[in-house]
């Protein structure tokens, strides 16, 4: 039994040393949605191990100890002093190594999130009750958001009325959306395809109709899509000074 | 009911009695509030309107089941029922310390029960989901101050009932008794109260700005005037994360009583379940609500830093579930259906411990956030562990309120229907949650793919809510005509069950226990010297159990 625990305090001394070091290799690439995708797969591995480990222990003793005999008494030991302590250090330090190994990688993936690409198009996005609207600056303001592909967007968000929050499932994005605060968020659209882009801080009535589609294009088709835009936009503004 | 028994109830001042006001107004607050989860299903099963074309409708049922479930029936039959009933008789009091205080609690409790219920029938419910948050809460035309008063009463219950029970423990403990002989459950409930003491402040101060935002005038959470909406939140969760802890640590406490007495073993390292596991829980507790608020735009240092912290719960709650299948090591284990429970309670706590650890992560909560993966993963922690963990301890100590059993091949019917039921919900739920299903959504038209397993979480949903009924009725049915049982029918050591006898009187114990440091409310290794341990030579020496 001490032999064993030393043993096995050792390797975890070990385990604690190297976490970091088993953190930094370098599985993605600098994608939040692809690191996301990554880091997901590894921690359901992480969690399911842990999970059938406990799993079979509970259904082995719940198995092995049964018995019809209502006057018997369970046997176990009691713990020695080392050995009490032993049973606190050993999974106390496994429990810690895997959380500092989950914690570097976690850290890793943040940095991605929050450190914008130095090209990535700006967009501001403002949201109401219930409804978004994209400002592509110079006055061309939409209510559906097109992007090209290949171009890291950025939107920065702020809310006309309550709490509202961007989710874009498919990009792996999400941040609440707040009056009297600016938040952010980016991506790097890969593919061409339409992305649902929906809210997820209740907003009231309509909160489960706040969607719309992330239409990501071709640069052509973008560059078309914007021309159009742009002249009703300015369509609009000879509407707006007429009738003023 | 005659005037007499009426008038004993309505003014009584007697813990027992207290307690089971307690659960019969939290299976209250639990039937309905589970009756609302049922037309939630409903309305989910098919895309566009279903049972309500109405959204506010929808969402005025989504707040009294979050509201109900969290404050009226989880807190309140932990703290409230378990600890009223249980706790004076594991360490040997003949009441709480203050038993007016105490019922003085339970009053203002029904009073926030019927505060709650009355959200029905007026024109205008709260419609602010059990969080209230700024500015939609202040902004809406529903009647928010119903919500705020209510928690006001709550608290104000808690609060009376914490400083109750930690003098009682501290104080009236049997002559002789000392810390490390208190059983595992005194030791959950004492770090539940003491939790609840020094955050419910917090909440009900986040909740009276909240008043005085939308009533008065002021502006603590309005941008425009200077205030900010995140101030809420902060304090919202600085109570309501710990709030998680007042209602995992007793469930905790019940499977541990009803492990160590069905498997006759001592509790699995005490020590380092009760100052690591227990108190480790409560020392980090204040310390990880930012993990509520990872998109919720705080500074990036925060949230890294709560993710380090969030993460090292799991060592406590390590150590916690270390003993508790240490306690099985060995054990002479049998079974009833309060082990039945308990048991499944195991796997529980794996699913739903496991899952929270991608949420522990900042990065990965980016996506999962507002998802029905975090409504899984939440469900199975508070209404499937700790539900579970109470209906155990429902049915381990049925005999010792009612002096009747309420085992059964009706009780074992309503448990598979419940573990079945709630796995079927529950796990399509975690599926379309990493797909992207948002929680707190009347409709989902932009995810027509996820109808299906709405529909079999909508079937999973009614399996629990038959086993629900059948046990339910069952208690009622046992409560009154089950089986005759005998003194102390699970042979345990503590307290409660070789002291006491079955529907203890006023004043508990024929004959007030004093104990020895040799005794241990888990001694089954020398049970006649446990038992010479204390002065009373209790009820197996007694009265001969029947064989």
């Amino acid at each position: 039994m001490r032999t064993l625990l030393g043993k096995m305090s050792l390797s975890i001394l070990g385990l604690i040393a190297a976490a970091p070091a088993f953190a930094q290799e370098d599985g993605y690439e600098r994608d939040p949605a692809a690191g996301w995708d990554y880091l997901w797969h590894e921690i359901v591995i992480d969690i399911t191990v842990i999970g059938i480990i406990f799993s079979i222990a509970a259904i082995w003793m719940v198995w092995k100890y049964r018995t019809k005999d209502e006057n018997a008494v369970g046997t176990a030991p009691k713990l020695s002093k080392a050995a009490a302590i032993a049973w606190v250090l050993i999974p106390a330090s496994l429990f810690m190594a895997d959380d500092f190994f989950l914690s570097a990688k976690g850290w890793t993936l943040w940095n991605d999130y929050r450190r914008i690409p130095d090209e990535a198009k700006e967009i501001r996005v403002t949201a109401y009750q219930w409804y978004w609207e994209f400002d592509y600056g110079d006055e061309i303001i939409t209510e559906e958001l097109v992007v090209p592909k290949g171009q890291p967007i950025v939107l920065r968000m702020t809310s006309e009325d309550v709490l509202h929050s961007l989710y874009i499932p498919g990009f792996r994005v999400k941040e609440d959306v707040m009056p009297g605060r600016v938040t952010y968020v980016w991506f790097n659209p890969k593919e061409v395809g339409e992305y649902v882009h929906t809210c997820t801080e209740y907003c009231g009535t309509a909160h489960a109709e706040m969607a719309t589609n992330v239409r990501v294009v071709e640069q052509e088709e973008y560059d078309a899509w914007f021309e159009q835009v742009k002249e009703e936009a300015k369509a609009a503004s000879l509407n707006d000074n007429t009738q003023g | 009911m005659t005037m007499q028994t009426f008038k004993e109830w309505f003014f009584t001042t007697d813990h027992k009695r207290i307690g089971i006001m307690y659960l019969v107004g939290s299976m209250a607050a639990f039937v309905v509030a589970g009756l609302m989860a049922l037309l939630i299903r409903l309305e989910q099963s098919n895309l566009g309107p279903t049972i309500t074309d109405n959204p506010n409708e929808y969402n005025s049922w989504l707040y009294f089941h979050g509201a109900a479930m969290v404050l009226a029936f989880l807190i309140p039959g932990l703290t409230g029922f378990f600890a009223n009933y249980f706790l004076p008789l594991m360490i040997g009091a003949q009441d709480v310390a203050f038993p007016r205080i105490n019922a003085f609690s339970i009053w203002l409790f029904y009073g926030a029960i019927i505060l709650a219920m009355l959200s029905f029938v007026i024109p205008d419910p709260p419609d602010v989901m059990w969080t209230g948050y700024p500015p939609y809460s202040i902004s809406t035309t529903s009647n928010t101050a119903f919500y705020v008063f209510t928690l006001h009463l709550l608290g104000f219950s808690s609060v009376l009932g914490a400083v109750n029970f930690l003098v009682t423990v501290i104080y009236m403990r049997a002559p002789g008794m000392k810390w490390n002989q208190l059983n595992i459950f005194t030791w959950t409930t004492v770090a539940a109260f003491v939790l609840q003491l020094i955050f419910i402040p917090v909440l009900a101060s986040a909740v009276t700005m909240l008043l005085f935002d939308k009533y008065l005038g002021t502006n603590f959470f309005n941008p425009e005037a200077g205030g900010d909406v995140l101030l809420y939140q902060n304090l919202f969760w600085f109570y309501s994360h710990p709030a998680v802890y007042v209602i995992f640590l007793p469930a905790c406490g019940i499977l541990f009583e009803i492990f160590a007495t069905m498997c006759k073993n001592r509790v699995f390292n005490y020590k380092a379940c009760v100052y690591g596991g227990i108190w480790g829980i409560v020392g980090i507790s204040g310390f990880v609500w930012v993990h509520h608020l990872y998109v919720s735009g705080m500074p990036d240092w925060l949230r890294i830093g709560q993710m380090v912290t969030t993460l090292l719960i799991s060592v406590p709650v390590g150590l916690l579930v270390m003993s508790m299948w240490g306690t099985l090591y060995k054990g002479a284990i049998t079974f009833n259906t309060g082990m039945l429970y308990a048991v499944s309670c195991l796997f529980l706590v794996l699913s739903g411990g496991l899952t929270g650890i991608p949420l522990a992560l900042t990065a990965i909560t980016i996506h999962l956030s507002e998802t029905s993966f975090v409504h899984a993963h939440f469900h199975f922690i508070m209404a499937m562990f700790s539900a579970f963990a109470m209906f155990a301890g429902i049915y381990y100590w049925f005999p010792k309120m009612f002096g009747r059993f309420a085992d059964g091949p009706w009780a074992t019917t309503g448990f598979i229907f419940n573990i079945v039921g709630v796995h079927v919900t529950f796990i399509p739920l975690f599926i379309i949650g990493v797909e992207g299903m948002p929680r707190r959504y009347w409709d989902y038209q932009m995810f027509p793919q996820f109808e299906p397993y709405h529909q079999v979480a909508t079937v999973g949903a009614f399996m629990v809510a038959t086993g629900m009924a059948i046990t339910i009725l069952n208690w009622v049915r046992a409560a009154f005509k089950g089986k005759v049982a005998p003194e102390n029918p699970w042979k345990s050591c503590s307290m409660e069950w070789t002291h006491a006898p079955n529907c203890p009187q006023a004043g508990n114990f024929p004959n007030p226990p004093s104990v020895t440091d040799d005794w241990s409310p888990y001694g089954y290794d020398d049970r006649e010297a446990n038992m010479a341990a204390t002065t009373d030579p209790g009820f197996p020496a007694q009265v001969k159990p029947a064989e």
